[in-house]
């Protein structure tokens, strides 16, 4: 069993830039004090990002409806530190268990049927705890969103300053770590065969492995890192609105992991800072239009290709 | 009764509006999301015509029917061909994208205010059937004539696929595209066709249902789910599961919103996804197709 481990582990090896990169990446919000707030963003937006890429990467499964989990993570974050005790830490593992159960939940419906059922499947999930929190209004807050969530000292010791940079640093921590295991699980045996189902699940099948079962894990602990995502966002801006549900949500961090690559775990990280930094100038530009350009970015991306569009040496070969 | 009515009048509303969906989705196993956006294209043409030009209601109908075909043919050829081979994500992607864009230069040109519809007079009536006893009915004209219109489509639509030429050349291909170019049925011909007919009942059924659902430049996002809904329950080989599926939806979203006005769409979402889990292909799938 260990020598058939070890080429698989090679991959998930350190690489000597990527201390440079992450202590580069740590050092942001004290080198941009003013920067620190999207640079939060960011951290979250590529949390989420790797979660998905787990689901639609890795395994192969096209959800529209990928915010329901970041959505339940953050209101059971915003919930549990409102009502039971502020302390981040503790907030952020309610609100990571609680999305890996509701995606355990979740799995047994998009095991079966077409894209198609489960582009609805999903969708319609995030559709209904939209309405759900919505309508619970006395709980959530409703259409107004919930308010008067106050967060205690992260680590007991670093408050949460105005400039963000405590929030930021504390999302880098977040996400390193996250960032790590998820990339120790898909280079693990069990990451092998989620390939091999999403390559070909007929097969995957006909050499024994257990489709329904991996896919059902993948999806709880993908839900459970969105929700670790989503409570980080609840946490640092300390509300939580209906629009983490939204289907936007859903469609922009599918567009973000495409930027930068499926099935590529640092595609999230990358795509989520190509995707903030446009967002922020387009929409200082534009602030109304600015889903049009987004749109078009689509179209363009999807018809040039992906590929091609990121290597400009390529556009006068030939195809 | 007036409910069952009112579910009823919406449901052909839905029906008209998706089925160009099921037929692009059934043929070319293609997810498009921009479907809409067709429809929205559809509203704004009939009430810009009407508003700015003074073009009779009745006129408008057909116009909004032939400008969205056109529409759909010419997208269909410059942007949608490229995209049929391509994996299901590519398209989700591009179909909403479009969709996206499709917001937000209606946004830009129209404005982003709820827009009205002026019916004419001989539309605006309602008629009351059996007050004071339990089957009381009250039926809006505008619903009746929505329902006669839609009923009228339905039939015309079905006499197409089953009884004619290019019926049973559609029919065929969305079986099995291969096989159906093989026997020399020219599929993408059959399918542009399809594609443009299909986004001009979108269109239509925008005009039509402009004043019933509400027409703003969120409408394509707003009632995407509901057209996916009808698809994915009714099915894509056939028009009869659509047509259920659409009846079915009316009728419980107008009876949900009467009866648990809190609970509003969550009945309809549950709904959806109860059948989705129960029979993945849709409700009426027909055996031996693709």
């Amino acid at each position: 069993m260990a020598n058939l481990q070890m080429p698989l582990l090679e991959k998930s090896a350190i690489q000597w830039w990527e201390p440079v990169v992450w202590l580069l990446a740590f050092s942001a919000p004290w080198a941009f004090p003013h920067h620190a707030l999207i640079i939060n963003e960011i951290a979250i937006v590529a949390l989420f990002a790797v979660s998905l890429d787990l689901v639609l990467g890795y395994s192969g499964i096209v959800s529209l409806g990928h915010a329901s989990f970041l959505g339940f993570g953050a209101y059971t974050a915003a919930l549990f530190a409102k009502w039971i005790h502020p302390d981040p830490l503790l907030g952020l593992v309610v609100g990571t268990a609680a999305a890996s159960v509701l995606g355990a939940l979740c799995s047994a419906s998009i095991l079966r049927g077409s894209d198609l059922t489960r582009l609805m499947v999903t969708l319609g999930m995030a559709l209904i705890l939209f309405e759900l929190a919505n309508k619970f209004d006395g709980l959530t807050g409703g259409s107004d969103g919930l308010q008067g969530v106050v967060m205690g000292p992260v680590l007991g010791r670093f408050e949460f300053d105005l400039m963000g940079q405590v929030a930021a640093s504390y999302s880098m921590a977040v996400l390193l770590v996250l960032f790590f295991l998820a990339r120790r699980l898909v280079h693990s045996p069990f990451g092998a065969t989620l390939m091999a189902v999403r390559d070909n699940r007929l097969r995957a099948m006909a050499i024994g492995v257990p489709v329904s079962a991996r896919l059902a894990v993948v999806y709880a602990i993908a839900a459970g890192v969105a929700g670790a995502a989503g409570a980080l966002m609840a946490q640092t801006t300390g509300f939580a609105s209906l629009d983490v549900f939204a289907l936007e949500r859903s469609a922009d961090v599918m567009l973000i992991l495409v930027i930068g690559g499926v099935g590529w775990l640092y595609g999230g990280v990358i795509g989520a800072v190509v995707f903030k930094l446009m967002h922020d100038v387009i929409s200082s530009i534009t602030p109304q239009y600015w889903t049009f350009w987004m749109g078009l970015f689509l179209v363009v991306l999807v018809m040039v290709g992906r590929e091609r569009l990121f290597k400009p040496w390529t556009w006068m070969g030939r195809t | 009764m007036t409910i069952l009515f009112d579910g009823i009048a919406y449901g052909m509303l839905l029906f008209i509006l998706a089925v160009g969906l099921s037929v692009t989705m059934g043929l070319m196993n293609f997810i498009n999301l921009a479907h809409g956006a067709f429809a929205m294209v559809g509203g704004y043409l009939t009430v810009v015509l009407m508003q700015r030009f003074e073009v009779p209601f009745l006129v408008c109908l057909p116009l909004a029917f032939a400008g969205t075909a056109l529409l759909g043919a010419v997208l269909e050829r410059t942007l949608y061909r490229p995209m049929y081979r391509k994996p299901h994500l590519d398209q989700v992607l591009f179909s909403i994208g479009l969709a996206f864009m499709a917001v937000a230069s209606v946004d830009y040109f129209v404005g982003s205010q709820q827009q009205i519809m002026q019916l004419p007079e001989w539309l605006k009536g309602r008629t009351e059937l059996g007050t004071g006893t339990p089957w009381e009915l009250g039926m809006g004209h505008y619903r009746l004539f929505i329902i006669a219109v839609c009923a009228a489509l339905t039939v015309g639509l079905q006499y197409v696929l089953s009884a004619t030429r290019f019926g049973s050349r559609l029919r065929a291909s969305v079986d099995d595209p291969r096989v159906a170019a093989g026997m020399g049925i020219n599929v993408n011909m059959v399918f542009a066709m399809t594609f443009a007919v299909g986004s001009g009942l979108a269109g239509l059924g925008g005009a039509l249902g402009a004043e019933v659902l509400g027409l703003d430049p969120t409408f394509p996002l707003k009632f995407m789910v509901y057209f996916l809904i009808v698809v994915a329950v009714g099915g894509t080989s056939s028009i009869t599961g659509p047509l259920l599926a659409a009846l079915l939806l009316g009728v419980a979203d107008v009876a949900g919103k009467y009866y648990l006005p809190k609970l509003g769409a969550f009945i309809v979402y549950c709904l959806m996804l109860a059948i989705l889990m129960w029979r993945p292909q849709g409700l009426f799938v027909r055996q031996g197709g693709k």
